[in-house]
């Protein structure tokens, strides 16, 4: 009886993972380069998105300066990599480490100190701000002018993390994947259930055991960790870091109009919104280039929140889930599962 | 017997305000205690008092023989005193059944063990065949009842009910009665904030009143009535039965 309810042995919902990524994988194998090195990036913010969705569609707590995190994952790889040699993967632990602290102690600052809700975020746009303008008056770190990885030579050297456009394309869609079970594991183990409840009513939860205030610093902790190791990557795939482009409010923006275009607290949003909002800012930005109409990509990002909100408020994912419930599963299938569920309890 | 809960000299004052004055009361272990009295007599900040909610002006509040007056509700509640709130509040993305799961979470970190102990609390307030019902879908005494299964879950030795009856029909009021005592057949010893007269006269053993913040009687729910002072603060000075 008990199996019934246990939503992470839901082979659908595996399934149904497994073949999205599937796809994924062979479309990275047969695309153009062009296509390919523009799905990096949307795979990409897919995983950094998949960690803010953690910290605020689960979590409920707000962060408008993910950027701090990017940026700390991005410069600790190149710093490591560029100043010392040293493997990209030390540096994306190490950016995890230092990410996942600050972000801890910026959490446990606020919260000591009440500072919550819409207070929260703004702290965490001042911190990243701070960062950027600290990074960019910083001789050691290249200043304005930024820092540069060395052209890959080969097509694929995993022991350095340094290949061609497909060997990216392929690191970014493990992240992402990995974002899409982390996500769907965490929400299914008791952090799921206690941070929901957080989420949905902090004294509610309290009153329940909850420790409020240790679980959202966990998940904020944990959110810019994996934020970081997704900034670590984007500045390899970049080739060069700069603290405005890697930093700057652009980056924060681009981390959260996936989640929140795509469906906030669930597993798939992330990636479904990152797949329709990127690539048609990447194409209006181009479109404004050849046409001489600066800031149309913003224009673009604008419109598709607006709709996105006024059409589908809680994004483009979870509706497709109800139509395709609405298909699968009409009333009278559902009630004759819990008429299941109901025998399987008398018995 | 020892008691399990002691509240000693308890006041609280909101600037100036006396809310709840020199207040003292013990609770026998598997008992029904209703703490009752007027609109505005203090009872909701006794309770919260109790319940951590709020710290005290003064006075003490010892559960087990521990002072807990200044613990913050959480750890409150993983001591093993639980509460429910006036103004019900489910969580509104999961289920009825993953609702009762949150408070296991108090004492377990594995989903199967409070999905079992979700079952059982649903079971003891008759709501284990709704288990997978959206929360919006309940009726207003259903939600009421899942708000005590969510503060069962957390294996409470005391449970503490802010006005569970409030804004149910007589015989909504008479369902929550019959589990109130399996509760405390069990061995549960409950703590009930309530306006209802009439229901705190069928299930509580003793009845604690306040008015204006003080404690005017205590005692078995027939002699409670019967005290010319009771009657006074509910209807009015000059009335008498």
């Amino acid at each position: 009886m008990q199996k019934k309810f246990d939503q992470t042995s839901d082979p659908k919902r595996w399934g149904a993972g497994v073949l999205v990524f599937a796809i994924l994988a062979m479309v990275g194998s047969i695309s153009n380069a062009y296509i390919i090195s523009l799905l990096t990036v949307v795979l990409l913010f897919a995983f950094m998105g998949q960690s803010w969705n953690l910290m605020l569609g689960i979590g409920g707590q707000l962060s408008i300066g993910h950027a701090l995190f990017v940026g700390i994952g991005a410069y600790s790889v190149a710093i490591l990599n560029i100043k010392y040699g040293i493997t990209p993967w030390i540096g994306l632990i190490l950016g995890a480490a230092i990410a996942g602290l600050i972000g801890a102690v910026l959490a446990w600052l606020s919260f000591r100190f009440e500072v919550r809700g819409i207070y929260f975020a703004l702290l965490t746009i001042a911190a990243a701000e701070f960062a950027r303008i600290m990074f960019g008056g910083w001789d050691y770190v290249g200043g304005m002018q930024g820092l540069f990885f060395q052209a890959p030579t080969g097509s694929m050297d995993l022991a350095m993390l340094r290949g061609d456009t497909r060997f990216y394309y392929f690191v970014a869609l493990t992240l992402a994947a990995i974002g899409v079970a982390g996500t769907e594991m965490i929400s299914r183990s008791y952090l799921g259930y206690v941070w929901r409840a957080m989420r949905d009513d902090d004294d509610a939860a309290r009153a329940l055991g909850v420790q409020t205030f240790r679980h959202k610093i966990l998940v904020i902790s944990i959110s810019a960790a994996t934020a970081a190791i997704g900034g670590g990557v984007l500045g390899l795939v970049q080739g060069a870091i700069f603290p405005d482009s890697i930093m700057g409010m652009g980056i924060s923006v681009d981390v959260l109009i996936g989640p929140v275009v795509g469906g906030l607290g669930t597993a798939f949003g992330p990636l479904v919104g990152s797949m329709a909002a990127i690539p048609l800012h990447h194409a209006m930005g181009a479109l404004g280039d050849s046409f001489g109409i600066p800031g149309l990509n913003s224009i673009a990002y604008g419109a598709v929140l607006i709709l996105v909100v006024w059409f589908l408020p809680d994004g483009i994912w979870p509706a497709v889930v109800r139509l395709y419930g609405a298909i699968q599963l009409p009333a009278r299938v559902r009630i004759s599962k819990l008429q299941e569920v109901e025998n399987d309890r008398a018995a | 017997m020892t008691a399990l809960l002691e509240v000693k000299n308890l006041t609280k004052s909101f600037q100036g305000l006396v809310a709840v004055n020199d207040v003292s009361f013990a609770l026998a272990p598997g008992r029904i205690t209703a703490l009752i009295g007027p609109n505005g007599a203090g009872k909701t900040t006794c309770f919260n008092l109790v319940a951590g909610a709020l710290s005290p002006t003064r006075g003490q509040v010892l559960f087990e023989g521990r002072s807990i007056e200044r613990t913050p509700p959480e750890t409150v509640c993983r001591m093993g005193v639980a509460r429910t709130f006036q103004i019900v509040r489910p969580m509104k993305d999961m289920s009825v059944l993953e609702n009762a799961m949150v408070g296991a979470f108090s004492w377990t970190t594995s989903v199967k063990e409070a999905r079992a102990k979700a079952y059982e609390s649903l079971e003891n307030v008759g709501l284990a065949g709704k288990a997978n019902a959206r929360t919006d879908q309940l009726t207003l005494p259903d939600r009421k009842m899942l708000e005590m299964a969510k503060a069962l879950s957390t294996r409470p030795r005391l449970l503490l009910l802010d006005e569970v009856m409030a804004g149910l029909r007589p015989t909504e009021a008479a369902g929550v009665v019959g589990v109130l005592q399996k509760l405390a057949e069990s061995g549960l010893t409950i703590l009930l904030v309530e306006h209802v007269m009439r229901i705190v006269m069928e299930v509580a053993s003793t009845v604690v009143v306040l008015h204006h913040g003080a404690k005017i009687a205590e005692g078995k729910p027939s002699d409670v009535v019967a005290d010319p002072r009771v009657l006074e603060s509910y209807l009015g000075a000059g009335f008498h039965a």
